[in-house]
């Protein structure tokens, strides 16, 4: 019948309007500046740079290879290379940026530097609301201000930061177990030649 | 409670006291213009803001609640924005009729409050043809609407204001023969009588409203359909169209002009709603006895507000109808439906006269609700004929 419809529609909107004044689950919106949602897991807005303990001069896992320089398709990354090595995290030297600088004015937040970085060094933040009073020097953002702690990178990526520090313990105790091994065998020989020639 | 109940008369009448004797006709027409521009601009501002916060409770969204406490300055905000606002006229357009429309729109409109009984001796007006004035008036907007679609030379706008004829034309009909059965039983056009038509209570409490009669209540919903389209709300928001007319003939206007239309549109709601309070609920009368201490004029404002209320609820639920099924809901629903309700309202008034069982109430009312509800059922299968089949979907699945 005509309106039947009508009715049922009014009914359904009546209970939305009344509701919304009891039961909570009604009203889906969030007030934004005064209750913020957690972002998710996957979330990615413009990249930063992990460093490892507590000195990001120290501990900056970027080896300034600048595979994401190249990736990146709208080319918003420029790397210097630095003339001097540091050490990494197995203890092998590795060179690193003297220059790092990402223009956000650009990046588009594609997070193709963070998929191609073989070193875990630069990944994608959750920071969203960013606001500058002009858009040159404040958009350029330099290396002091991309590195961030990798407990920083645990508490916002915490499933894939897990696998990562698993991997480089893994890898961080084979190359211990070489080093030893490396030490052991030289030391061996002094001791035992004829064992270390049948080795 | 005599004294609240006529407080706005007596003080009223104080007030023009004041004034040299030769100035007091004119000082006490004045006062009336003045009260009732500020009540229904306070009502305009007030009822933006519900119908936003309604519209966003409906679609579980919390709405405007930032300027102010709980949003309630947010009217202010918005006035302020649309007086800021760079007036742009179209080069091409006619800039004579461009300025004049909203002008034109909004002053009928306010004419029309004139008439209205707001409370117990609260009419400004108590004109004897005063329903055929309020339709004189109602039908003046048209000319505005067409006159703002056309000075704007835009395509969009003659579209929309083509639209807009249409669907006022059409369903001035529908309204006006809604009214007729009122008109018929109060014996007068004049808004005070129907009003007074209405006093009493049957069985001693039940009030001798026109809605709670079948042919009243029929009546009443085919006025409140037609209404919805008279003034250009949403399920009948057509001519204006957002999504496909970008604002029909409003898409040239901007700053206090498109405030004006906005306010046009808002006051002409104002003015069929109360016009509807007044022939149908039964105008400002208590609904049952023992409410009577309270005044008029709260009666009459609280069925105001219900009936603003339905309206905003209706905005919330129904979407817009295509220019075709509006066009057939007026001429093969609602014409047919008001021209039987005149025939029922006809033979309630005259059963009792005719003797034997037509002479007991529940008889009479077995009668007529069986003349309406038949033909309800029926027409209402011929506005949507598919009604009911499945459909078919040339292209989603």
């Amino acid at each position: 019948m005509l309106g039947s419809g009508i009715i049922k529609g009014f009914i359904e909107t009546g209970r939305n309007f009344a509701e919304s004044y009891f039961v909570p689950e009604r009203l889906t919106t969030v007030q934004y500046p005064e209750e913020q949602l957690p972002p998710h897991e996957n979330t990615r807005t413009i990249p930063f740079l992990v460093y490892d303990a507590s000195d990001p001069a120290v501990g900056l896992r970027c080896t300034a290879c600048q595979i994401c320089e190249q990736e990146c398709p709208p080319g918003c990354i420029r790397i210097v290379k630095d003339t001097t090595k540091k050490p990494d995290f197995v203890g092998k030297m590795q060179f690193q940026p003297a220059v790092f600088e990402i223009d956000i004015s650009v990046c588009m937040g594609c997070g193709i530097c963070a998929e191609v970085c073989p070193f875990d060094s630069i990944k994608m933040d959750h920071v969203f609301n960013l606001c500058a009073v002009e858009r040159l020097e404040s958009m350029l953002v330099r290396k002091e201000r991309l590195a961030k702690s990798n407990d920083y990178f645990r508490s916002i990526h915490p499933r894939e930061a897990r696998e990562i520090d698993a991997q480089r313990g893994e890898e961080k105790a084979k190359a211990e177990a070489k080093t030893r091994a490396a030490a052991a065998a030289k030391a061996s020989p002094a001791t035992n030649p004829v064992c270390g020639a049948a080795a | 409670m005599n004294w609240l109940d006529q407080i706005f008369v007596t003080s009223g009448h104080q007030l023009v006291s004041l004034a040299p004797a030769s100035l007091q006709p004119a000082a006490s027409v004045l006062l009336t213009i003045a009260a009732i521009m500020a009540v229904c601009g306070g009502c305009f501002a007030l009822t933006t803001i519900i119908e936003r916060k309604g519209l966003g409770r409906i679609q579980n969204r919390r709405g405007p609640n930032r300027v102010g406490p709980c949003g309630l300055f947010q009217p202010l905000a918005d006035g302020l924005k649309m007086l800021t606002k760079e007036d742009i006229v179209p080069s091409s357009a006619d800039k004579a009729a461009h300025f004049l429309a909203p002008i034109i729109l909004t002053v009928p409109i306010w004419l029309t409050f004139s008439l209205l009984p707001f409370g117990r001796n609260m009419a400004a007006l108590n004109l004897d043809s005063g329903v055929l004035f309020f339709f004189a008036l109602g039908s003046a907007t048209e000319l505005a609407v067409f006159m703002a679609g056309w000075s704007s030379q835009n395509k969009y706008s003659v579209l929309g204001a083509m639209r807009a004829i249409a669907q006022m034309i059409s369903y001035e009909v529908p309204l006006a023969l809604a009214t007729v059965p009122v008109l018929m039983l109060a014996g007068s056009l004049s808004l005070v009588d129907i009003v007074q038509a209405q006093g009493g209570y049957a069985l001693g409490f039940v009030p001798r409203w026109n809605v709670l009669t079948p042919w009243g209540l029929v009546g009443f919903g085919l006025f409140l359909t037609a209404a919805t389209a008279e003034s250009n709300r949403s399920p009948f928001d057509l001519p204006e169209g957002e999504s496909e007319l970008i604002a029909g003939y409003l898409t040239e206007y901007s700053g206090f002009k498109y405030a004006l239309f906005f306010l046009g549109e808002y006051l002409g709601l104002f003015a069929v709603s109360g016009l509807g309070v007044t022939l149908f609920l039964g105008g400002w009368r208590a609904p049952l006895p023992i409410l009577e201490w309270a005044p008029s004029w709260f009666w009459f404002g609280g069925k105001f507000s219900a009936l603003i209320f339905v309206f905003i609820w209706a905005r919330g639920t129904l979407p817009r109808l295509r220019l075709d099924q509006l066009l057939n809901l007026a001429w093969k629903f609602l014409v047919p439906m008001a021209l039987i309700n005149m025939l029922a309202a006809a033979i309630w008034h005259l059963s009792p006269q005719w003797g034997g069982v037509f002479t007991s109430p529940p008889m009479r009312w077995l009668l007529t609700a069986a003349m309406l509800v038949f033909p309800y059922v029926w027409l209402g299968r011929a506005v949507n004929p598919r009604a009911g089949a499945k459909r078919e979907y040339a292209y989603a699945e």
